[in-house]
């Protein structure tokens, strides 16, 4: 569409995603805006840089900590959209945009921009959690991020033969730890206590976590209620 | 109408350390809310019991760091993938005696998974804080925090917890349903900076001549990016304009600390990419940080103080061998070089073996004849694998590998 005087819109995005109604857009940004941290997060945008200077993933990607804060700022609807469906899974969440002379935090923006695509169910975000799920497996159910059997050949063949050989010595290097809470264990990073694990799982139901994971992975998510509601009803 | 700052007043402000004055700080305390909340009986404010130390922050603000009878807050990754990383940090207290707990009724933070995936919410992430404090107040022990993620995300809880009464009341609900009260410690510790407060005991004991190494410093960025005023600064490191932790320890050790260009760089951890994209972890690692590091210091080792900065530079470096990149720097934690400095047995202790990038050189240049502990830790794993041992324990490694005291 031409711009003209009655449609011009100074410094907002045009509609680069017409498979998604404004309507719906808007209800994605209120969402974000209702978030209890959004007024921590966001004070106004100089435009100065500082925080693409400091951002490790400006440097790899077409990605702007800037534009991020400038959109949120100025509320550009259509632009906050584009930002959820291209931008957000390339931040690193190292937060070195924290260093933003209006205290502006892009990297909590992002984080919250990410909640809320998932809770949506948007697809980009399922995209880029690919592959991402039995992590998402193991720290829900046995409370830790990583395990030692997750580091196979298969998932890690760019950190050379050292994979190799530490899977196939896997079992005997763990008992060869001393620490008593983490020695001999290869599903779990360390032993965690089973009413610790129960008290998990009644963080996540309770909080409303289940019902984004059931947005992203219907699957995961049958398999996660699944085994936690057993436990939860054995005690 | 505020005077603007001239580049002479800025040089000669650099020319000198910076002393911060904690009253003119640009950020706000919440230390003295904490106060007001406990006094409301919203909160339990645990308090350290027994020695503890103070040493100024990035603004002056007095951070308290407890010495001993502290509650460790275990890391996903130390604990997963470098384990040496976590005994190391235990045998130190057990050098000195110090009293202290391996807690297993504790979670991860799952902050780690939060950066990632961001499958979760603000009242999810703020119970696991809470569950795993309210634990370790039961046990009477104060929480010290192995990860940079897990203590970087755990003061923006608890600046969330201190502002927003909706979620503190959420939070407490869940909490309710277990039976335990909404605990914040009076002071969120890492263990880096139990680290800094023990660095001249660890001197007095140093048993390994560190003078002929040249380590460069990667400060991690939850450490001192998120709620940037909680981390320590010292005007003596650095001039007060960077965090003082890790340089202080390598430098009382008498390590060559050399900087580089790139220091505030992140390692290109990237919590998702790490997992699942790591073309963009490997190029930023190596492009970024360990092949500037080599140009501008060329070191024998670069020290950080967090999981994730450990595994993304050290595992990083195989693939850009294939792209003919500079690397081949061996990456350790503050403890780990402050373990082995101390006669740590480098394979029952600081556990090299869970380590890809070739740290042998490293070891040779200090003296330390790693074959002959190799082959000794090869007797441990025969003995395990033949049944005749059920593991190495404390018993093993505990006693300090036979150096001379230098």
């Amino acid at each position: 569409m031409p711009t003209t005087i009655e449609n011009w819109n100074p410094g907002k995005a045009v509609d680069r995603h017409p498979e998604a109604t404004y309507e719906d857009k808007e209800r994605l940004f209120l969402e974000v805006k209702n978030d209890v941290r959004y007024k921590d997060f966001i004070y106004g945008c100089y435009e100065c840089g500082i925080c693409v200077s400091a951002c490790p993933s400006a440097r790899f990607y077409d990605f702007s900590p800037r534009v991020i804060a400038q959109a949120i700022a100025r509320e550009d609807v259509e632009r906050i959209y584009d930002i959820i469906t291209e931008d957000i899974w390339n931040c690193a969440q190292c937060f070195s945009c924290v260093r933003c002379p209006r205290q502006n935090n892009p990297g909590g923006l992002v984080t919250i921009l990410r909640e809320v695509s998932l809770k949506n169910g948007l697809q980009e975000s399922k995209d880029a959690l690919q592959g991402y799920s039995r992590v998402i497996y193991k720290v829900m159910l046995k409370g830790n991020q990583v395990s030692p059997d997750m580091l196979q050949p298969d998932f890690f063949p760019d950190w050379g033969p050292w994979v190799q050989n530490f899977s196939q010595n896997m079992h005997v290097w763990r008992k060869a730890i001393p620490m008593d809470s983490i020695r001999g264990l290869t599903d779990v990073a360390w032993r965690t206590d089973r009413k610790t694990l129960l008290e998990l799982y009644t963080i996540w139901f309770e909080s409303g976590n289940m019902d984004i994971i059931k947005e992203l992975d219907e699957s995961l998510y049958d398999l996660l209620t699944d085994v936690m509601n057993e436990e939860l009803e054995e005690g | 109408m505020t005077e603007l700052t001239t580049v002479e007043q800025i040089l000669e402000r650099k020319s000198h350390p910076v002393i911060r004055d904690a009253s003119v700080a640009p950020t706000d305390d919440m230390h003295e809310r904490l106060l007001d909340l406990e006094a409301k009986g919203e909160i339990v404010l645990q308090r350290m019991k027994g020695d503890f130390v103070e040493f100024p922050t990035k603004y002056g603000r007095m951070k308290k760091i407890p010495i001993e009878h502290t509650w460790h807050h275990k890391s996903c990754g130390h604990c997963g993938h470098i384990p040496g990383y976590a005994s190391s940090i235990l045998w130190l207290h057990r050098q000195f005696n110090l009293d202290y707990h391996d807690p297993t009724d504790q979670t991860s933070c799952t902050g780690w998974n939060y950066y990632a995936s961001g499958a979760s919410n603000a009242v999810g992430q703020a119970a696991v804080m809470s569950r795993n404090f309210a634990a370790a107040y039961e046990t009477g022990y104060f929480p010290m925090i192995h990860c940079g993620t897990s203590f970087g995300h755990y003061k923006e809880i608890r600046e969330q917890l201190v502002h927003h009464k909706e979620l503190r009341d959420e939070v407490r609900r869940i909490l309710d349903k277990m039976g335990k009260p909404l605990v914040i410690p009076e002071e969120i510790v890492h263990y880096s900076e139990w680290v800094y407060a023990m660095r001249d005991r660890f001197k007095e004991r140093q048993l390994v001549d560190m003078s002929a190494i040249t380590a460069t410093v990667h400060p991690a960025c939850h450490y001192y990016k998120i709620v940037a005023e909680d981390a320590i600064y010292d005007p003596e490191i650095y001039g007060g304009q960077r965090t003082a932790v890790v340089t202080a320890l390598l430098e009382k050790l008498g390590v060559n600390v050399a900087d580089y260009s790139t220091w505030f760089d992140c390692c290109g951890f990237g919590f998702r990419h790490v997992l699942v994209q790591r073309d963009f972890t490997r190029s930023y690692a190596v492009l970024r940080k360990i092949e500037t590091m080599i140009n501008e210091a060329n070191p024998d080792l670069t020290v950080t103080h967090d999981t994730g900065c450990v595994t993304t530079l050290d595992k990083s470096q195989f693939a850009a061998k294939a792209h003919d990149r500079k690397v081949g720097v061996p990456v350790l934690s503050d403890a780990q070089v402050a373990a082995l400095a101390m006669g740590a047995h480098p394979f029952r202790v600081v556990q090299f073996h869970w380590h890809s990038t070739d740290w042998r050189p490293f070891l040779e240049k200090l003296g330390i004849n790693w074959q002959k502990y190799w082959d000794e830790f090869q007797g441990d794993l025969d003995q395990i694998r033949a049944g005749t041992k059920s593991g190495v324990t404390w018993q093993d490694a505990d006693t300090p590998i036979k150096l001379q005291s230098i």
